[in-house]
Order: C-alpha cells, then structure tokens, then sequence
C-alpha cells in the first residue's frame, strides 16, 4: 500500500512537473521563467526524496535533495538580484 | 493496528500534499501576471512539499532519518518565501512606470 501511493505521488509530481514546464518555455518574461523553474526545483527536491523512500535508500537521496534545494535556492536570489540591478555582484 | 494507522495517515498527508501542488501549478498555468502566478506558487509550493515531507516521515524508520526530514523542511519555510519575495520585490520595482509589463 505504501509503495503504490509512493509510485502514484512521484508520477503525479512528474506530471506536474511538465505542466509547469509549459509556463517556462511560454512565459512571456524572464520573471515567469525563474518563479516556474523554481518550483520545477521544489518539486524535483520532492520527487528525489521519495524515490530514495522507493528503493529503501533514503539517507543518500536526502543529502542530494538538500543540495539540490540549495542550488535552486541560489538560482533564484541570483537570477532576481541580475532583474533588480543589471548585475549579479 | 498501530503500524496501519501510521501508514493511513502517511498516504493522508502525500494526497494533502499532491493536491496543494496541483493548485500550485493550476495558478502558474492559467493567472494572468507574474506577481499573481508568484502568490500561487509560492504558498502551494511551500504548502505542498512541507506537508508531503511530514508524511514521508510517518515511513521513515529511524529517527536520524525524521530529523534529516525535519532538517530539509525548516530549510524550504525559510529559503522559499526569501527567495519569492526578492524576486516580487525585483519585478515591482522593475514594472514601476508601465502597468501593464508582463501580461499576456
């Protein structure tokens, strides 16, 4: 029962996942592009988390998940910074 | 009995959690503007991965592992409302002037 709603969940994330693509590639401003890849990274942090709770090999898959959350964390604050000031530093 | 009721409830949580992100990317698809778009994602996104992360640690068997995920969602409640309001903050004052920038 709970292999099946984990593999449910991780489809249904990945689905997600496509459609939020879609605001990514139309997205008529740069703005739209960094807030739909954000949550592109949260859901990826999400879907990583659960396939190390599929294959029973959770404590790796999280250390990956959290540097993931990391990067897209940096992504985003230097993506703003560059809209906000013409320059990232 | 005991182990069930955790596995109920676990499943309650990730279905708690799909549907915050689907309401999520519901307003990313279909709101008109980049600050609207903004307030659904950020507050489903943060929602949906904080309550799907709780009932991944109804699964989990060691407590090392409960708090690694305790970790990882104090770390989002922070990270993701920081990093949407720098980014609001860098479209408004970019779309000062014009009211219209952006829209589709």
């Amino acid at each position: 029962m709970v292999l099946t709603a984990l593999l449910v969940s991780c489809l249904v994330l990945v689905l997600l996942t496509f459609a939020a693509l879609y605001r990514a590639v139309v997205g008529p401003t740069p703005a739209d592009r960094v807030v739909a890849i954000n949550v592109i990274g949260t859901k990826t942090m999400v879907v990583l988390i659960l396939i190390g709770f599929i294959f029973h090999e959770a404590p790796f898959y999280i250390d990956v998940a959290m540097v993931y959350a990391l990067i897209s964390f940096l992504l985003t604050i230097g993506v703003a910074r560059y809209l906000e000031k013409g320059t990232i530093v | 009995m005991l182990n069930l009721l955790a596995e109920i409830i676990g499943i309650a949580f990730l279905l708690a959690g799909l549907f915050f992100f689907a309401a999520g990317t519901l307003g990313l698809i279909r709101f008109p503007d980049v600050l609207t778009r903004m307030h659904a994602t950020t507050k489903c996104d943060t929602l949906g991965a904080g309550l799907i992360l709780v009932g991944l640690m109804f699964f989990s068997d060691s407590v090392y592992l409960m708090l690694k995920l305790a970790v990882i969602i104090v770390f989002l409640w922070i990270a993701n409302p920081t990093a949407a309001h720098y980014m609001a903050r860098a479209v408004y004052r970019n779309e000062r002037g014009d009211d219209h920038v952006g829209r589709d």
